[in-house]
Parts: structure tokens; sequence; C-alpha cells
């Protein structure tokens, strides 16, 4: 017999009293070596930032590998404490987010082959009753891209708005991808449904 | 081959936890008609199904190592006493199957005793409270149990629509063990008249789904001569049975 759940509500306008923390978008700390930087833009359907928004990233470290008990394969070989594998960023005025990490390696599928290194993304705002669930892969993946299971269940059309892609902000940053989130509109980022 | 508590690795193949999925109107639409800042922000297309894979049946274990203070007592964080009713707010997060969730993250948020968020885009001509900051972190014991002492919140005014209040409520959110236990939610209170107008609570199709939001008065758990409480049960997705293969000789 399972009892139903607490329902979900929206983190409304004022979260940031509580959630954000300044080591937060720190899933690494800037400048630890092979670090990458992937900074984005929340929109809504009229194409307006999203000035209060919540981001949260959970990944595997390089190994392929999870700092916790139900990860099967046992106890983490690379590592450790130091690599935390989670993440969290308000958006600015400009709907802009950043999140400071390891690139993630490839993580088993459970079935004998491979998953793509990927990000899981929860999405929070005032007017999100619940949250959006989305994955970050990159564009310079592209053999593993084509064999993940979970891309290749989103249409061809639209998984490149799953793609965090090498970007140039003129700053010369290292390892800087960006990754913008869609809520709505011809680019509406993929969404999941867990 | 390795071998955990939660399943087995044999030949590249894995055993992991699943997450039940929520029944239909237990969790409220992502498009909902009477709150309106849904209606640009929640996705339009289909939805595609993300099996539970490694990255979702783990997730954040937050505990002291990363979150240093927590501070389950928001009446004693300033110099002086916060204005209002002093209440005291427990209970236990388990998951669908009745197993108590320990050692997870609560942060919680909330308005002063006059309605009044301590936030810089917050407007609301309601008095500051200098002795209270409305915000509130603990991690669950082995039983899965939580406890606050906080101040009860008063209701405020919001432009959703004409003459819009939120009824006094605690903004609560949650990790479990799994990206897919993750909860963001608020608690309310029980005989509030405000609860049957505010479309955000009533977003909630599901009425049994529906009173699990609100909190229980418990004269049990009040402290004499100091302050109320009201009992708060946090249920998360659980998992469902697993099957395990049978490993071969």
């Amino acid at each position: 017999m399972s009892e139903l759940l607490t329902p979900s509500q929206t983190v409304g306008p004022y979260f940031s009293m509580r959630l954000p923390w300044a080591g937060g978008p720190y899933v690494v700390p800037e400048g630890t070596e092979g670090a990458i930087t992937i900074v984005g833009r929340l929109t809504d359907g009229a194409g307006d930032p999203i000035p209060d928004g919540l981001i949260e990233t959970w990944q595997a470290n390089p190994a392929g590998r999870f700092a916790h008990p139900d990860d099967p394969r046992g106890p983490v070989p690379w590592g450790d404490k130091a690599f935390r594998g989670f993440g969290r960023s308000e958006t600015a005025h400009d709907g802009t987010f950043k999140i400071v990490t390891l690139k993630p390696g490839p993580v088993p599928d459970g079935a004998g082959g491979n998953q793509a290194p990927h990000i899981d993304v929860s999405v929070f705002s005032r007017g999100m009753l619940d949250r959006s669930v989305t994955r970050i892969y990159f564009s310079d993946e592209e053999t593993a891209n084509a064999a993940d299971p979970v891309l290749a269940q989103v249409p061809a059309g639209r998984r490149a708005t799953l793609l965090a892609t090498p970007y140039d902000d003129g700053t010369a940053t290292p390892g800087l991808y960006r990754f913008d989130i869609r809520m709505q509109g011809d680019q509406e980022t993929v969404f999941f449904d867990m | 081959m390795t071998v955990s508590d939660q399943g087995l690795v044999l030949s590249g193949k894995l055993a992991l936890p699943e997450y039940a999925k929520p029944q239909p109107g237990n969790h409220p639409p992502l498009d909902f008609e009477g709150y309106k800042s849904t209606r640009l922000r929640h996705p339009k297309q289909p939805l595609v199904l993300l099996p539970q894979r490694l990255t979702e049946v783990t997730g954040p274990l937050l505990g002291d190592d990363v979150i240093t203070m927590t501070d389950a007592d928001l009446t004693t964080q300033k110099p002086g006493e916060p204005q209002g009713q002093r209440i005291i707010v427990f209970g236990q997060v388990r998951d669908s199957g009745g197993r108590p969730v320990p050692d997870t993250l609560i942060e919680i948020w909330q308005a002063n005793a006059a309605g009044r968020y301590l936030h810089a885009r917050e407007h609301h001509p309601a008095p500051i409270d200098p002795n209270f900051d409305g915000v509130g972190r603990c991690i669950t014991d082995q039983g899965g149990r939580y406890r606050f002492i906080t101040i009860q919140p008063g209701a405020y005014p919001w432009g959703n629509h004409y003459n819009a209040w939120r009824p006094a409520h605690i903004h609560l959110s949650l990790f479990g063990r799994a990206f897919t236990q993750r909860l963001v939610t608020q608690m309310y209170f029980p005989g509030d008249p405000l609860l049957k107008y505010d479309p955000i609570y009533n977003s909630v199709t599901d009425e049994k789904a529906k009173v699990r939001m609100i909190s229980e008065f418990s004269l049990e758990d009040t402290q004499p001569e100091w302050a109320l409480a009201y009992k708060f049960d946090i249920v998360l997705r659980g998992r469902n049975a697993t099957v395990f293969e049978e490993p071969h000789a």
C-alpha cells in the first residue's frame, strides 16, 4: 500500500532568502584543474528572462561514479567528498545562471551500454508549481551522444536543445559552455518525465 | 562482481532501485489557469520519458560537511526575540512505502508574523521584524524526524487577481536521497479561511493529496507556557520492490 505524496508547490518569489549560498554554483572551486563553466539564460514563453529562477544540477564525477550508496558499483574510486556533484544557481536579473564543475564521465545505462556524459537539471521558479527536469549533454561528445539511449528517445529536431556548446564570451574562460533553458517557444528545451 | 546492499553488478547489468511515479492529480499541473504566472513558464511540448538510471536514483546527500550551520530555531537567530506567536513545526519525512528518510536536509523560508518577507523584491507595506529572518534548516534524524521552532507566519496579499491573499504558509525544500525524490512544497495551517480562495493550494486536484499540505495542530506537543505545535509529515516518492536476478555460479 503506498501513501499519497506531499504535493509539490511553487518556490515562489522569495526562495532566495534561504536556498542560494555563495558556494552553490561551485560544484568544484573556480580554478580547479580541468574545471568547466556552464553559463546560460532561463527564458519564458515571451522570450523574456526569468529573473527569479533556480537551477540545480546533479551529476557523476569524471570517472562516471556517484558518491552515493545506491551506486551499486560500490565506493567511489576516484574521489571522494571533494566532488559533491551538486550545483545550485539562482538566476540573475537577466535570467542568467552559472555552474562551475568537472565534466562528468560516461555513466552505465544499466543494461550493458553507456550513457553519454550528462548532467541532470531541475528548474524552479515563481509560476512553476512543480520543477521541470532536463539534462545537459555536450556538443563535443558526438560519438557518445549518438549512442545515448535517452537522446535516442528525443525527437531528432529537438536534441540540440539539450546540448551545451563551447562558448566564447570574450573573456577567454577555459572550458566555457553555453546552455540556455527555454520554457516555451520554437526552441523549447526538452523536459523529461521521470 | 561487486555487491552492495542496493544491487548487483553482473556483466554490466545494474540492479537499481526504482522510484514509483506519483498518481495522477497528486502533484499540481504545470499549466494552471488560476495561477497566472504559470502561463509563460510551463513546457508546452510533451515531456519525454526519462527511465530512472544511475543519475536519477542517486542524489546529493547534503550533510554537515556541505552546509555547516543548521539553524532549526528561527526565534534565536537575532539579539532580540521576534514578534508573534511562537510555534513548533515538527514531523517525519518518509517515503510512500512508509520508510523514514533519515539524514536529509530540510530548508525552510517564510513571512514574519505580519505577513512580510525579508526580501528586496517584497513590497507589502507590513513591518519588517528586525529579529526575524524567516529562514531555517535542519537534517532529519535516524527516524526521519525533524523539528523547527519559529513564528506563526501572517497572510499576505499578492497580485495574482483582485484582492488575492496567500494563506499563511511555510515553504519547505527537501532532497530525499535521490534526484527523483526532490520536493519543494508549502505547509499550510488547519482551518485557514483563505485556503479555499488560494489558486496555488487549489492547483492540486486530488482532494486527499491536497490536504497533505495542511499541518495538524497538536496539543500534546505544545510546550506549556511557551509555544503551540503543528505536526507536518512529508511523504516523498518511494521505491518499488526491486526484483534481483539470481547471480550465476
